[in-house]
């Protein structure tokens, strides 16, 4: 039992930190001279470090907005858990919790969706995407992982 | 000097001569130039074909003197070099009339309240560059020009962060709103639940069938669930009664 409380606790844990380092790290968009986010479009021209503030697009003002919402919600559903780990009566699951942590997987999987739609007309197209995006891409499962296991969960002591 | 002569007839009443004297030659003398701040805007953003006013102004220890000047010069985006196109000094302002702002420039500062602003009128697309202020209140000369960026539009870009804002709040107030929501309606099912436990144990009290034949057309008057839920109670008591 206590494994499992473990497992879902750190489970949940990794999911967070992949959802505030993927937002903010600035490596949603990599390329040979340049590097950009959520927050900054920057670019290195003639050695010169310039950078440009996501101003310009309503949609990655989206993304920003969906990032930070999933992270909130994931923060809730924690808190939420501890919670529930003591107040909830025997044989209950952890439906709050777990409602909370799907939505932040939802969030977190809108704004990596719009994301790699929209993409091409902030950066030029001959850039990859980074691994900071992959982390976001990574983090949906995760946080849909657990949010299903805590509804799954009945609690046992 | 002035100056120099009012400290000079206040002082000589009291001081001796010789101290107001040297007081006197160390104003004469060629003064200290100190640090001056210029203050413009940090980035500005306009329409196609609309006026902007680009502000300039500094601050000094001293008093404006007459021979302020003031400099704005322009560098187009991706050129290197940036051209002088406006110049105030001697109390006359010099404006552009050969470069970029040919007969859209105006001076509307006031020297005197060191404001040096111009205002750019019918702007296009080949405006957006930085503009760069320098002001000089002699003998005040030390100081960092100081630039504004200029952005032409076709349509005023949304603020940064107003659309994130909005949607966050947006999302966090429906989920204060919901909770609110909850904790009001399990508060007024607890309140009708204990209301009906309320007139049940009244009834009880009372005992008499007459006074029960009484309360329930009251009850019914309210909604239809109030009715159901006074009609379940009565096939409740009913049962009651015939186990009775």
């Amino acid at each position: 039992m206590l494994i499992l409380l473990l497992g879902i606790v750190f489970l949940h844990v990794a999911a967070l930190v992949l959802l505030f380092v993927s937002t903010t790290v600035s490596a949603w968009t990599t390329g040979a001279a340049r590097s950009s986010d959520l927050w900054h479009n920057c670019s290195t021209t003639n050695g010169e470090f310039h950078c440009e503030p996501a101003s310009t697009g309503e949609w990655i003002q989206a993304v920003q907005a969906l990032m930070i919402l999933s992270i909130i919600f994931s923060v809730i559903a924690l808190i939420v858990f501890f919670c529930q780990l003591f107040t909830l009566q025997k044989g209950g699951r952890f439906f709050l919790t777990g409602t909370f942590q799907i939505f932040a997987s939802l969030f977190v999987m809108s704004g990596a969706v719009i994301y790699t739609v929209m993409s091409p007309k902030w950066v030029a197209p001959t850039e990859t995407l980074g691994w900071a995006y992959i982390l976001a891409w990574v983090a949906f499962p995760l946080a849909l992982i657990s949010g299903l296991i805590y509804v799954i969960l009945r609690k046992r002591e | 000097r002035v100056l120099c002569w009012l400290t000079s007839v206040i002082q000589g009443r009291w001081s001796s001569e010789l101290l107001w004297v040297s007081a006197c030659e160390y104003l004469k003398l060629p003064q200290q130039s100190e640090a001056i701040v210029i203050y413009t805007g940090w980035e500005r953003h306009a329409l196609v074909g609309s006026d902007i006013r680009l502000s300039c102004s500094f601050f000094s220890w001293r008093w404006t003197s007459e021979d302020v000047t003031f400099s704005w010069s322009y560098r187009p985006d991706g050129a290197r070099d940036s051209i002088s196109i406006f110049h105030y000094t001697g109390g006359a302002p010099y404006v552009d009339n050969k470069g970029p702002f040919r007969d859209r420039l105006e001076f509307v500062g006031n020297p005197a309240r060191r404001d040096g602003s111009i205002l750019l009128k019918n702007l296009d697309y080949g405006d957006n560059g930085t503009f760069t202020c320098d002001a000089k209140n002699p003998p005040d000369i030390v100081g960092r020009a100081s630039s504004v960026r200029l952005l032409v539009f076709e349509k005023v870009p949304i603020q940064a962060g107003v659309i994130t804002g909005a949607i966050i709040g947006a999302v966090l107030g429906l989920l204060v709103l919901i909770v609110v929501i909850y904790y009001l309606m399990r508060f007024l099912v607890a309140r009708r639940v204990f209301n009906l436990s309320v007139s049940k144990h009244g009834r009880k009290g009372k005992g008499k069938e007459g006074s029960q034949q009484r309360q329930v057309p009251a009850l019914s008057i309210g909604d239809p669930s109030k009715l159901k839920a006074a009609a379940s109670e009565k096939k409740k008591q009913e049962s009651r009664k015939d186990k009775k």
